[in-house]
């Protein structure tokens, strides 16, 4: 215990601390407090970890007397969420704020211009005013749009181009121009002195608002890690010394002994010491049922306790709980890419300094081949080319759909690992499965008993035989005597024929049970029991006999039966275009036996777990995209040869991090639910896209004015910001839209 | 005259875009660093600085992003080629651990494509 303590680690979060020089100062300060062996800042977190056993008071005492504040961080991953949103709210109203000072003077600038067609510089009076209006534009840039400038700017210096370069090219050409019609008008020809002041006020407060509406719509589309989020608790109730006390979450270790009443939230991973309870796992799982747990069972971080007291040993914390291994990987996959978008990324890349090109072109055309007034007509165009080009809405069209969709599966329990993934897993044309665990249970169970006489007698006398025994067909005899609660005796002389069966003596009776071979060997015969065992037989079952002092008493079956929800899942994958195939290693009887029932349409049985692999593989080479469902171990090499490779199952460590899409709950529902999300998401990033490329493909030549000849109208500046302002935050909503995604089963 | 004026500097513009953004001479603004050491990349403005990186190949190193721009275009930072994307917290600095990978260019950019750089693995 002492050792421990003597590991202990506490995380302060500081305020007043901006200079490398306050480092020192706290830090030798802490250092002094009794317990402490080290104490470490992070200047740009703005933390203090402190390793040793001081108590965090003497230590926040340290920090304040050295002038300085600080408080123990509580959950830091949730609170840095909070500051995160908190932050994003700041930005938001600096945004609004900025966007409606900006309209508040492009709107009425506009209006008069459209009222009394009065934006022209024809006199001196003419000059002082626009003088001033100009002026107060400046500001407005300066003071709104100051970020595209320095943004832009910046960029500049490194070779690159954002749209920051593009919003300020186009604003600033527009009041540039503008300023040189006010300072110099006689310069112009008359048709050209016209100011375009309200444009640019105009576009920084559209896009601002743009800007604004879509950090708003962004926050909602990271709600699934939020929720993931929530599902940690903040504290744990920690033995130490014999009492339980209430600690942060941070500050439990592997070994603890915690406890958890009835209602609250499992702090960490661990295994149950006592007790026993009902524990719901639905939220991390999906599955709705809650689960049994007692002395020996592992419990997982962020399932709820529901109605017992459960005493259990931490065993995994901090980071290495499975929930937060969950939200780690729901987070990176958030932000990966699909490969649909390396198109985008391409021309996203290219794209600014190509439409500067093109906006230089665009001008030099209406100056030389363009009808008068030409001057104003160039800058027009010129402005509305470079501003409607931004790529914006190119480039957030993939992370936003892969956002939301990632996130949105981690709700059902489905964790995919990444953007390939989810594309690939929408188009796939095969589904391979393991059977066992998957379509079955994964454990045999004893699902007929026919005997002469009393067929629990028989029972128990089987069960007491096999007690002994340690093959898989044993347990599930023996635990279907424990079921019916018969008392078990030891055989004395027991012997195990291999490839037969299992003899032995209980009661001074002699006790046979086995294949037919068995019986054979034992000059038994097997009379109309065969006929009944062959009809088992073809039914998938495995058959035995058992004899009791030499003369047939009955026969019992054992089976691996098949999981409840299987059928449904298989029909809704059928449904959704996929053919079935199974793999497993069993004899072929029992495997056609599972998939007749189940209408899988190809059967592989008797493999071995190379084989596996190799089937995938040659489905491959037919030209199949095949997706593999397996219970992640011993499938690991046809999962990774596979398309996509499911883990089914308990979702192990090794699972997470290796398959393609994990799955919490041992259900094929789960491969269903990826693939229905899969579509959904790809037709949403498809209709992104498609709505970008519209939007830049047309946006730009409209821009550049192929429709004059038809309308004799240029495209205004201003509409062009508000369509760019428009175009990102279309894409973003759309994405959205994706959290209204449910998968088609109905429980 | 004036028209003259005009065209040569739109044609001059041309050029100097073409130059400025694809043939120019890209400064060294990389940064070598080795394994142990701390690299902070901030995140500002639209551009990371520094944009170039160069770390040795065959280990794994650790970046260290500061997020200073509240624009939601820099929120992410993703290696699409080495499969690592993170998210970037305000003002606080955010660790991205680069895995040991082949020798090569490895670009990372924001989600937009609006910022980007170059980790070069040599
Ligand atoms: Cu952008």
């Amino acid at each position: 215990m002492a050792r421990e303590q003597q590991a202990a680690q506490t995380l302060f979060r500081l305020s007043g601390v901006s200079c490398a020089g306050c480092v020192n100062k706290i830090e030798s300060a802490v250092q002094g407090v009794a317990g402490v062996q080290d104490a470490r800042i992070n200047l740009a977190d703005k933390t203090l970890k402190v390793q040793g056993a001081a108590a965090p008071q003497s230590c926040i005492e340290a920090v304040r007397q050295a002038g300085y504040d600080a408080e123990v961080a509580k959950s830091s991953e949730r609170q840095r969420r909070e500051e995160q949103r908190a932050q994003e709210e700041r930005h938001y109203h600096q945004l609004l704020w900025r966007s409606a000072i900006a309209l508040g003077v492009g709107l009425p600038l506009m209006a008069w211009g459209l009222i009394t067609d009065k934006m022209s510089v024809n006199s001196f009076a003419d000059q002082l005013a626009w003088g001033v209006m100009g002026l107060i534009t400046l500001a407005i840039l300066v003071f709104c749009g100051g970020q595209f400038f320095s943004g832009a700017w910046k960029a500049l210096r490194h070779h690159s181009a954002t749209m920051d370069t593009l919003v300020a090219l186009g604003t600033g050409t527009a009041w540039l121009f503008s300023m040189l019609v006010v300072l110099v008008p006689h310069l112009l020809p008359e048709a050209a002195r016209h100011v375009y002041f309200e444009a640019s006020a105009m576009i920084i407060g559209l896009i601002s608002l743009g800007q604004a509406l879509e950090v708003r719509a962004r926050g909602r589309t990271s709600a699934a890690v939020e929720k993931l989020l929530e599902l940690q608790d903040t504290s744990a109730r920690v033995l130490r010394d014999g009492k339980e006390v209430d600690l942060p979450i941070e500050q439990v270790q592997a070994g603890d002994q915690l406890r958890v009443r009835p209602g609250e939230k499992i702090p960490v991973d661990g295994m149950v010491l006592e007790g026993g309870s009902l524990v719901d796992e639905s939220m991390l799982t999906g599955e709705p049922v809650p689960v049994k747990k007692g002395e020996g069972d592992n419990l997982a971080a962020g399932t709820l306790n529901k109605n017992g007291s459960l005493l259990f040993r931490a065993e995994k914390v901090g980071a290495d709980t499975r929930l937060a291994q969950i939200i780690e990987m729901v987070k990176n996959a958030q932000g990966s890419r699909v490969p649909i978008a390396r198109l985008a990324d391409k021309i996203s890349a290219i794209f600014v300094p190509v439409v500067m090109i093109i906006a230089v072109v665009a001008a030099l055309v209406w100056f030389n081949l363009g009808p008068d007034p030409r001057a104003a007509h160039m800058l027009v165009v010129l402005t509305s080319v470079l501003i409607i080009a931004c790529p914006c809405a190119l480039g957030l069209a993939t992370p936003m759909s892969v956002m939301v969709g990632v996130g949105k599966g981690a709700e059902y329990g489905v964790l995919v690992r990444n953007g390939k993934a989810l594309q690939q897993s929408c188009n796939l044309d095969v589904l391979v499965v393991d059977k066992t665990g998957t379509l079955t249970e994964g454990s045999p169970r004893l699902t007929d008993i026919e005997s002469e006489g009393d067929s629990d007698e028989l029972l128990r006398l089987l069960a007491s035989l096999e007690q002994g025994s340690e093959h898989p067909l044993a347990e599930a005899v023996v635990t279907a005597a424990h079921e019916k609660k018969l008392d078990l005796q030891k055989p004395s002389d027991f012997e195990a024929i291999t490839a037969h069966g299992v003899m032995g003596v209980i009661s001074g009776k002699k006790i046979l049970l086995g294949n037919s071979k068995l019986m054979q060997r034992e000059n038994i015969p097997l009379g109309d029991w065969k006929a009944r065992a062959n009809n088992l037989a073809e039914a998938g079952r495995t058959v035995m006999y058992a004899a009791v002092d030499g003369v047939m008493q009955g026969i019992i079956a054992v089976a691996d039966p098949i999981r409840d929800d299987a059928a449904a899942a298989i029909a809704r994958l059928r449904k959704l275009g996929l053919r079935l195939e199974m793999l497993t290693g069993d004899n072929q009887a029992s495997a056609e036996a599972v998939a007749r029932h189940l209408k899988i349409d190809k059967v592989h049985a008797e493999l071995l777990p190379e084989d596996k692999e190799r089937i995938v593989a040659q489905l491959q080479k037919d030209g199949a995209r095949v997706g593999m469902v397996g219970d992640g171990i011993n499938d690991a090499p046809a999962l990774a040869r596979a398309d996509v490779g499911f883990a089914i199952g308990a979702g192990t460590d090794v699972a997470i991090e290796s398959a393609d899409v994990t799955l919490m709950r041992s259900s094929l529902h789960g491969v269903a639910n990826a693939v229905e999300l899969s579509r959904a998401t790809l037709g949403n990033i498809k209709q992104n896209l498609f709505g970008a490329f519209i939007y830049n493909t047309l946006g730009i030549p409209i821009a550049a004015g192929v429709l004059f000849p038809l309308t004799g109208m240029l495209l205004s500046p201003i509409v062009a910001g508000a369509a760019m302002a428009l175009s990102s935050l279309t894409v973003v909503s759309n994405a959205n839209r994706l959290r209204f995604f449910k998968p088609s089963e109905v429980h | 005259m004036i028209a003259t004026l005009v065209n040569t500097i739109g044609v001059l513009l041309i050029i100097a875009i073409i130059w400025w953004f694809w043939l120019g001479p890209r400064r060294g603004a990389a940064k070598t660093v080795a394994v142990s050491e701390q690299l902070q990349i901030v995140v500002k403005d639209g551009v990371y600085e520094p944009d170039h990186i160069r770390l040795p190949s065959g280990h794994a190193a650790t970046l260290h992003f500061l997020r200073e721009d509240p624009s939601p275009c820099s929120e992410w930072v993703i290696f699409p080629d080495l499969e690592i994307s993170a998210e970037l917290a305000l003002n606080k600095e955010t660790t991205v651990e680069i895995p040991a990978a082949k020798p090569g260019k490895y670009p990372f950019s924001c989600q937009m494509q609006m910022y980007r750089g170059t980790l070069t693995l040599e």
